[in-house]
């Protein structure tokens, strides 16, 4: 990778993003994370004007709060009751192609979020992660095995996309052969035509997602009528809260668990990766002392922080970093944010494995919606970066990632590396 | 200076000392009590710091406030002495206390 070229282009972006009006500043703009310099946005809003009212010309967003700061956020992910869930999670208020946000208990407020929600946590429960320890070590070392040398490929696809894809088909003992449909409809779910050109019309997303409910609707019909399982699928038809839902109910909590289990880890195993890259003092560190894989894989979710930002809704006038919320304005927790907050997180720019308290970072939310995968996800980065130390001299990134056109998904659609 | 013993899930007790006025979290992290990692820093707002409190001391430690009630809700290995150890602060009447740390944090 041509590294003075990338420096010019960030030397540019900052450049660019100090000379901006900050009120007319939008940092849901997609295109920030596609070129990767809404940190730079992030960093000047933190220092300037923390909690931001920003403007988006796409309809269904307009007006919205952007809250950068790390106490700022825990404030806001910690106090429901004034900062709802239930008009969704993302900043859009709608869908395209439908007229309301999809049930999902993520995107419900007490006491109906913690009763799906604990219908589905068992899958994560100790005795299932033990069970799925040794399945998980075995196919990461399959996938990695299974690699060309000496040869250019896509981290993302052959990696990343099929690590996550196989654990997810896993939790919902989805057929295996048909496990890509899983990696298909994660990207369908948060694809938006408004804010990325290239995304599928709405029609087609929405035929998409009915495709999704009728393959998962035939899964549910099976499991019904049998015994309960341990497998998420089995877990919604019988459980006490989930059982009635409506169709569209079961959608939303497909799209949920599909994205939560699948996006999340799939961009930290290749962001991970190229962090590895770029510091390279830092791969020396852990070739060094394999033990750093536990604090790095914190590190890695911190620095990626796979998810930029959650939204909500204010449930009552109140204050927030000095400035008036009012009800029913709505507000993102910057995440990506918060988690390069030099208040909270000291030397936050820096890519450090063995940093103190590295769990400290806010990339699996706080509060009532944490992120309920967080263990799994732990576990799959750890046994996957445990198993390339004892494989690879090294993986060299040989290209500029491509990274993927939402505010919302902080990812990755290619990234060409090479083993050596 | 109160002293407590949290016990492993697998039985190993690791024994802390801590001054009073911190919190029970704070004395297992500044310890490196094995399966207690505090992640929100002490914010009542991730459940990583769930004990069970030996009922003989369930009086002394107080009673949940509706926070700790509701994060507690979400954890696997819920029971009638569960709580947080963000949201006990040590003083001298706990010294002596053993709590226990469930099978989901070790």
């Amino acid at each position: 990778m041509n590294t003075s070229e990338s420096a010019g282009r960030i030397a540019a972006a900052r450049a660019r993003v100090a000379a901006l009006d900050l009120s007319r500043a939008n940092p849901a703009d997609p295109q920030g994370f596609v070129d990767d310099s809404a940190r730079f946005l992030f960093e000047r809003l933190r220092r300037e004007d923390p909690v931001h009212l920003s403007h988006s010309p796409v309809p269904g967003i307009d007006t919205y709060w952007s809250v950068t700061r790390y106490r700022d956020i825990m404030h806001v992910d910690t106090k429901h009751d004034v900062f709802s869930s239930e008009n969704g999670i993302t900043l859009m208020d709608f869908p395209p192609g439908d007229d309301q946000q999809l049930k999902m208990f993520i995107a419900m407020d007490p006491p109906k979020h913690d009763e799906q929600r604990k219908a589905v946590s068992p899958i994560v429960a100790p005795a299932n992660l033990k069970n799925w320890h040794e399945l998980i070590r075995e196919r990461t070392c399959a996938v990695l095995d299974s690699l060309p040398r000496n040869e250019t490929f896509d981290w993302v696809d052959k990696v990343s996309i099929e690590l996550t894809t196989y654990m997810l088909a896993t939790l919902f003992d989805f057929p295996l052969e048909d496990r890509r449909l899983l990696t298909h409809w994660s990207d369908i779910s948060t694809a938006n035509k408004l804010t990325n050109p290239d995304a599928p019309e709405p029609e087609v997303r929405m035929a998409e997602l009915r495709k999704m409910l009728g393959y998962f609707t035939r899964l549910w019909n099976e499991r019904v009528n049998a015994a309960p399982r341990s497998d998420l699928v089995s877990m919604l038809a019988h459980g006490a809260a989930t059982r009635n839902m409506g169709p569209l109910e079961y959608m939303g909590n497909l799209v949920l668990l599909i994205v939560g289990g699948n996006d999340t880890t799939r961009n930290s195993m290749t962001g991970g990766l190229l962090a590895l890259h770029d510091n390279p003092n830092e791969m020396q560190k852990l070739r060094a002392n394999p033990a750093l894989v536990e604090s790095m894989v914190s590190e890695i979710i911190r620095w990626q922080t796979p998810l930029a930002y959650m939204r909500r809704t204010v449930m009552s006038d109140t204050e927030l970093g000095g400035k008036q919320l009012k009800k029913g304005d709505k507000l993102a927790m910057w995440y990506l944010s918060g988690n390069r907050d030099e208040s909270a997180i000291p030397e936050p720019d820096r890519f450090i494995i063995d940093r103190p308290n590295p769990r400290q970072h806010l990339s699996f939310g706080f509060g009532i919606h944490r992120c309920v995968g967080n263990r799994l996800a732990e576990l799959q980065l750890k046994i996957l970066w445990e198993e390339i130390l004892r494989r690879f001299d090294s993986i060299e990134v040989v290209g500029e990632p491509v990274r993927v056109c939402s505010s919302f998904v902080r990812g990755f659609s290619k990234l060409p590396v090479r083993l050596h | 200076m109160p002293r407590v013993t949290f016990v492993a899930f697998d039985g190993t007790p690791h024994i802390v000392e801590a001054d009073c006025g911190t919190s029970l979290m704070r004395a297992a992290t500044d310890g490196r009590v094995p399966g207690i990692d505090g992640d929100c820093g002490g914010n009542c707002a991730c459940a990583t710091c769930h004990v069970y409190v030996d009922p003989a001391w369930s009086e002394r430690v107080g009673v949940r406030t509706g926070t700790e009630r509701e994060m507690l809700n979400l954890v696997p290995d819920f029971q009638d002495n569960s709580r947080l150890a963000c949201q006990i602060t040590l003083d001298d009447s706990l010294n002596g206390m053993v709590v226990a740390v469930p099978e989901s944090q070790h």
